[in-house]
């Protein structure tokens, strides 16, 4: 077959997807730098202001805000998911009973509508009268916290139930991830007199590394654009506890009608995605270098 | 492997029973934790199913009661009059139906191209397909829905398909399972005459049915989940979709407790009876999609 011949094959088998996908993923994103610069209300078309959205977003005690709630969930959700989903995988890893019922189970909460979920969690959490607080308070805690009724409690809220959303997911990963290890090192270790802590260090995480690798980066992204959970179990409240930079971009874009700024901040929060995943690449890398 | 040089504590002098008694207590650790992590997971479903069937007075009581009283089963009955539910269902089965055929069907079409065919260019569009599954939509929302305006597609259910179809996701799954279909199977059907199209077909297609059930169940999940692109784009009542008004019915009827989690009971059991029929496909799709990614 010729090179032409095959051009041609290619793209015809491409075409259907890459129509869509360049049409509805490519075009956005390119234009997206091209809105940030712009100020578009909902009266008129865009205008080039040049720097003035990035100005704007200095003086913009808002927008500060939002970043630092999504740093804050960032901080806590990825280590608190990661532990949670790697220990529950090497722990189903053993030949147990009942293994295959609790990885169904375990992938529940992901697969379940984010709608629901936040309604149920946020009766759960309800501070009078919700089972959480019943609990604490059968346990001794006199004075539980108000949950998302609490501008100090509500992103403890959400990042419990963000990670209780996502460990199975990342579980279903590590474990797949596990499959990988040749059994021989364990045997090895074994003989060479390691316990299962030892064993756990010196085989199973550093054979782990890729599947880990990957799942920071993807838990990294995960929170950065966290958006339903927080529109659907607190809206940003109270007051902005909880407000996040997606849910700020969506504030200002579809609330407020300021495409042009709503756009700077979604830059942003692109760029944001864009850098960590390069670092963490280049770590990753020299790492292995 | 360094790691495993360094020098482990010699212990020469334990019995070879040892080991045995450290799997048992493995095993104790292991089945405690299952049965810890399965209530920390089953117990906001349980709440759920349980405050569907209480009366609203009965959701919240102290101290918490875990069995309703008496099952208020004609709770759903009641919320097909009380709601749209039929509307946001009929609206939600259409979408996920139509946005996974398109993605089942464009998806393994491309994957061919990217795998069995090669070209110029071939590999660098690739990494542009993937390239993107880093870049959350959250951040394109804007200029997508500005665009999507544009061709007057907004509030209509095509603007969702629109965004949801053509995922690279699909993309990357296929061409991950085409990858393990050798070329010579292709290279002997091109000999015998079979054109492009006819390998895909009835080569290809045949062979990845397993690859294909993955993707259209994570498909199929996705969309019927999807609570953003609704909430962006659908603005008439009668193309809402079931997160859509849900949440809506939420809002509207804050006190009715049951007929809340009635609602969501039935908006989470499609999707579940689905994965588990489907289960050992979705759990390879994620595989898959992660292990490679």
């Amino acid at each position: 077959m010729t090179r032409g011949r095959n051009t041609v094959l290619g793209w015809s088998f491409l075409l259907p997807n890459f129509a869509g996908f360049a049409v509805l993923t490519m075009v956005p994103v390119v234009l997206l730098f091209y809105y940030a610069f712009t100020t578009w209300d909902i009266f008129g078309g865009a205008e080039w202001s040049g720097l003035d959205n990035a100005r704007q977003m200095m003086h913009d005690a808002s927008f500060w805000t939002a970043l630092r709630n999504t740093l804050y969930y960032t901080v806590f959700h990825i280590p608190l998911t990661l532990v949670a989903s790697l220990g529950l995988a090497v722990l189903l890893n053993k030949r147990l009973r009942a293994v295959a019922f609790f990885r169904t189970v375990a992938f529940f909460p992901y697969i379940a509508s984010i709608v629901a979920v936040a309604q149920v969690w946020n009766m759960l959490f309800s501070p009078g009268y919700g089972p959480v607080n019943a609990v604490l308070r059968a346990v001794g805690v006199d004075n539980p916290p108000g949950w998302t009724t609490s501008a100090d409690w509500s992103m403890p809220a959400v990042i419990v139930v963000g990670t209780w959303r996502e460990m199975g997911y990342f579980m279903l990963i590590f474990l797949a991830g596990l499959q990988t290890v040749p059994g021989e090192l364990y045997e090895a270790a074994r003989v060479d007199g390691a316990n299962a802590w030892q064993r756990l260090w010196a085989v199973t995480l550093p054979c782990l590394r890729p599947t880990t690798f990957f799942v920071v980066v993807m838990l990294t992204i995960n929170s950065f654009k966290v958006l339903d959970l927080i529109l659907v179990m607190t809206n940003g409240g109270p007051g902005q506890s909880t407000l996040v930079l997606a849910q700020y971009v969506y504030r200002k874009g579809f609330e407020e009608n300021q495409f042009g700024y709503a756009s700077a901040v979604s830059v942003v929060l692109f760029l944001l995605c864009f850098l960590v995943t390069v670092v963490q690449f280049a770590v990753n890398r020299r790492r292995e270098a | 492997m360094t790691t495993l040089v360094t020098p482990a504590p010699v212990r020469t002098e334990t019995p070879p029973t040892r080991p045995r008694t450290g799997n048992r207590i493995g095993r104790v650790l292991g089945y405690l934790a299952m049965v810890v992590a399965s209530v920390a997971v089953l117990l906001p479903f349980y709440w759920m199913v349980v405050s569907s069937l209480k009366t609203n007075n009965e959701v919240f009581t102290i101290p918490v009661t875990w069995l309703p009283s008496k099952p208020q089963w004609e709770h759903y009955v009641d919320i097909w009059t009380r709601s749209d539910l039929t509307t946001w269902l009929g609206n939600t089965v259409l979408l996920s139906v139509v946005v996974t055929f398109l993605q089942v069907l464009t998806g393994s079409f491309a994957a061919y191209g990217f795998s069995k065919i090669r070209f110029p260019g071939r590999d660098a569009l690739f990494l542009l397909y993937i390239g993107t599954l880093a870049v959350p939509w959250q951040s394109y929302m804007i200029p997508q829905f500005v665009l999507l305006s544009k061709f007057h597609l907004s509030d209509t259910l095509w603007s969702i398909i629109a965004i949801q179809a053509f995922g690279a996701i699909g993309v990357f799954l296929m061409k991950q399972f085409y990858e393990s279909i050798p070329d010579e199977l292709v290279d002997a059907a091109r000999i015998d005459g079979m054109s492009e199209f006819g390998i895909y077909r009835r080569i290809m297609l045949p062979l990845s049915t397993p690859a294909l059930a993955s993707l259209a169940l994570l498909t199929l999940v996705n969309t019927w989940n999807d609570f953003l692109g609704p909430l962006l784009y659908l603005r008439s009542s009668n193309l809402w979709t079931i997160q859509l008004g849900l949440r809506t019915f939420i809002s509207q009827y804050s006190a009715e407790y049951a007929l809340i989690m009635t609602g969501s009971v039935l908006s989470v059991l499609p999707i579940v009876v689905i994965f588990l029929l489907g289960q050992r496909y979705f759990v390879e799709g994620v595989a898959t999609t992660g292990l490679k990614g």
